[in-house]
């Protein structure tokens, strides 16, 4: 445990004025439903799309991903490359235009004028579920730095940091939230940056990393990213390269970057559509480098941390059982505090802490936000008062947002009790994501998918991806129905029950959609493909247009796959 | 971004980073003069890697800090007219 110096408490005190200050200087800027939920819709490219990056890069991103990578190797890098930039260019280039020409406030506000009101609240009612349960997983990743680096009370990690949230997201929604988020962006990196270089410098390079984690472990392949994932029984993870490009990218993935409207509404508050479709490419560009800061710490720790034959790191559940005898242990996801103590001195080390604390709040504030918004719009106004003002809203925001951070302080407590936290995740968006990216996918492409069709397709997909959950925790045989095969791991249980569930979804809507009666064509006019109009941008020179940058990022992406394969 | 009278993040994050830059600097060459200091705190991390006392990351990453707040501060600063 470390204590901290003078000059790296005043870091961390600077830090919570400094958010707290932003707050109450856009209070004054947010004054209409507009500015409080979708930020004016005037955010810049570059803005919304570090804004839309942050939101996803929270304490759990930080904590668990590092821990991850510590626990399998470069493998988990795939949930930042095969399982995000595609999906953020197919956002920016296909699903972007609808959204921001219907002009809708929500996704699940999307699925109302598409679908009609049963989808939209199945819809609302589900994320409203998973973001604060997601926002307690945040609490919990937060605190548990706090406790193992300094040592301070957990319950007073988790208050304090929630109370701050919940002010100035309460003070300037969204507004707020979104510039608070590019700050915690810029400090993340700047915290974070140092522990991988010094790793390396320490390792003796990346040729020198590799070398000590063949070392340490010559039998596993903790250092290649498709090569080991042609068979359940030769990676880590346990994982088959089926369950990573299908379950993955294509459900999870898809599922999560373009539709979950804790990133979504960071697109949609952009001041045009151009910007709303740079935003997603700028944060795709961005989100390729993040393993450099999460990833490679972890397998800093591989190198560094361990010897030969011997994880110097934990399991949770061994964590829990060592200290049943006294003896302190540490747990995956404690690799990026520890590599923090490890390099960092004073100063130094008040800025990484501040790191973590910013992942955090840009987490927690990209959760209340959404969360404030669905459930103004999508639940109390569509609900149970269609006709109030405009500032009636924007108070319910507020009242809102105060009322989800003290939800996801109880549901901290829920998120104790599992041993894996980024397994848990993976487990609720398999619930809740994937089928809703089928059902939006069919109903911006597919004309004849009908209101019917996409209620019950919905409904059936996450009543199935529940459904499978429970039968592998009964039935853990099952194992080999749901993922193929009886080796595989929690991991590729996720990525194919995704799968599965997408699937039925699709299945379903399909089906519905035929046997019912479409919408009129008239209907559809700026939601649907064929029957919107995209703005042309045939007069904006090659290098400023969308799908240029798009091109250069999914190059760039396509050689790191082989760079690393 | 924002509207005409509103100060842009970029200037807030660029204070920020200015104000770091200059604590974990000058923290860096404290720890330079006053080694021992540094090294009893180091000391209780367990974990520590020898080595990096001889980097002095404080100091070029501090400085560095200060480069881009300085930069960011003067650039997106409110002016009058603007």
């Amino acid at each position: 445990m470390l204590s901290l110096s003078s000059v790296d408490l005043a870091i961390i005190v600077l830090y919570f004025i400094a958010v707290l200050g932003i707050g109450f200087y856009l209070k004054r800027y947010t004054k209409t439903g507009e500015d409080f939920f979708l930020a004016g819709r005037e955010m810049t490219a570059w803005v919304a799309g570090l804004s839309f990056l942050a939101a996803n890069l929270g304490s759990l991103e930080l904590m668990g991903w590092a821990g991850s990578a510590y626990q399998y190797g470069i493998l988990a890098a795939h949930w930042y490359w095969v399982g995000a930039i595609p999906a953020m260019l197919f956002l920016a280039i296909v699903m972007i235009p609808f959204y921001y020409i219907s002009k809708t406030h929500s996704v699940p506000g999307y699925l109302s004028l598409r679908y009609g009101e049963p989808a939209r609240a199945l819809s609302a009612i589900s994320f409203g579920f998973m973001t604060v349960l997601m926002s307690g997983i945040n609490m919990y990743a937060m605190a548990l730095v706090l406790k193992v680096v300094l040592g301070w009370d957990i319950y007073f990690s988790i208050w304090v940091s929630s109370i701050t949230v919940a002010l100035y997201v309460g003070l300037g929604g969204l507004l707020s939230a979104i510039f608070n988020e590019v700050l915690q962006f810029v400090l993340i990196w700047l915290g974070a940056l140092l522990i991988s270089i010094i790793g390396l410098v320490e390792a003796g390079g990346w040729s020198g990393m590799v070398a000590r984690i063949h070392a340490n472990f010559p039998d596993q392949n903790f250092t290649h990213l498709w090569g080991p994932i042609g068979s359940f029984t030769t990676n880590p993870m346990g994982i088959h390269w089926v369950a990573i490009v299908f379950g993955l990218g294509v459900f999870i993935s898809m599922g999560y970057w373009t539709t979950d409207f804790l990133v979504v509404q960071r697109v949609i508050s952009a001041k045009d559509l151009r910007a709303a479709k740079l935003a997603p490419i700028i944060g795709a560009a961005f989100k390729m480098c993040v393993p450099f800061i999460v990833i490679l710490p972890g397998l800093l720790g591989l190198a560094v941390l361990d010897s030969p034959g011997h994880h110097f790191l934990v399991p949770e559940d061994a964590v829990t059982e060592a200290l049943k005898h006294g003896k302190v242990l540490h747990s995956f996801n404690e690799v990026l505090p520890i590599m923090l103590a490890r390099y960092c001195g004073p100063g130094l080390m008040g800025l990484g802490i501040t790191a973590l604390i910013a992942g955090f709040m840009s987490g927690m504030a990209g959760n209340v936000s959404a969360f404030a918004t669905v459930w103004t719009y999508d639940i109390y106004r569509a609900m149970f008062r269609k006709n109030a003002t405009d500032a009636h809203y924007v108070s319910v925001g507020r009242w809102c947002t105060i009322l989800g951070v003290l939800v996801s302080i109880g549901t901290a407590y829920l998120v104790m009790h599992f041993k894996s936290i980024m397994d848990y995740v993976q487990a609720l968006f398999s619930f809740f994501i994937a089928p809703l990216f089928a059902t939006v996918l069919l109903g911006m492409l597919w004309k004849r998918a009908t209101p019917k069709g996409g209620f019950w397709g919905l409904l059936a997909g996450t009543a199935s991806s529940i459904g499978m959950y429970v039968w592998v925790l009964k039935v853990p045989s099952a194992l080999r129905y749901i993922a193929l095969s009886p080796n595989a791991k929690d991991m590729a249980e996720n990525m194919f029950r995704a799968l599965w569930s997408g699937l039925i979804c699709a299945v379903v809507t399909v089906v519905v959609s035929l046997l019912t009666k479409p919408k009129p064509e008239s209907e559809l006019v700026g939601l649907v493909y064929g029957c919107t109009e995209i703005p042309s941008e045939g007069n904006l020179p090659v290098y400023q247009r969308p799908i240029f940058w798009a091109g250069v990022v999914a190059l760039v992406f396509v050689v790191i796959q082989v760079i690393f394969w | 971004m924002q509207r005409s009278d509103m100060i842009s993040i970029w200037f807030f994050i660029g204070a920020l980073l200015l104000i770091y830059g200059v604590l974990i600097c000058g923290a860096g060459i404290y720890d330079l003069v006053s080694p021992s200091a540094a090294a009893v705190a180091r000391a209780e991390a367990n974990l520590h890697w020898d080595g990096v006392d001889s980097l002095h990351p404080g100091i070029w990453w501090g400085g560095l800090l200060i480069i881009m707040g300085a930069i960011y501060t003067y650039k997106f600063a409110p002016r009058k007219g603007n």
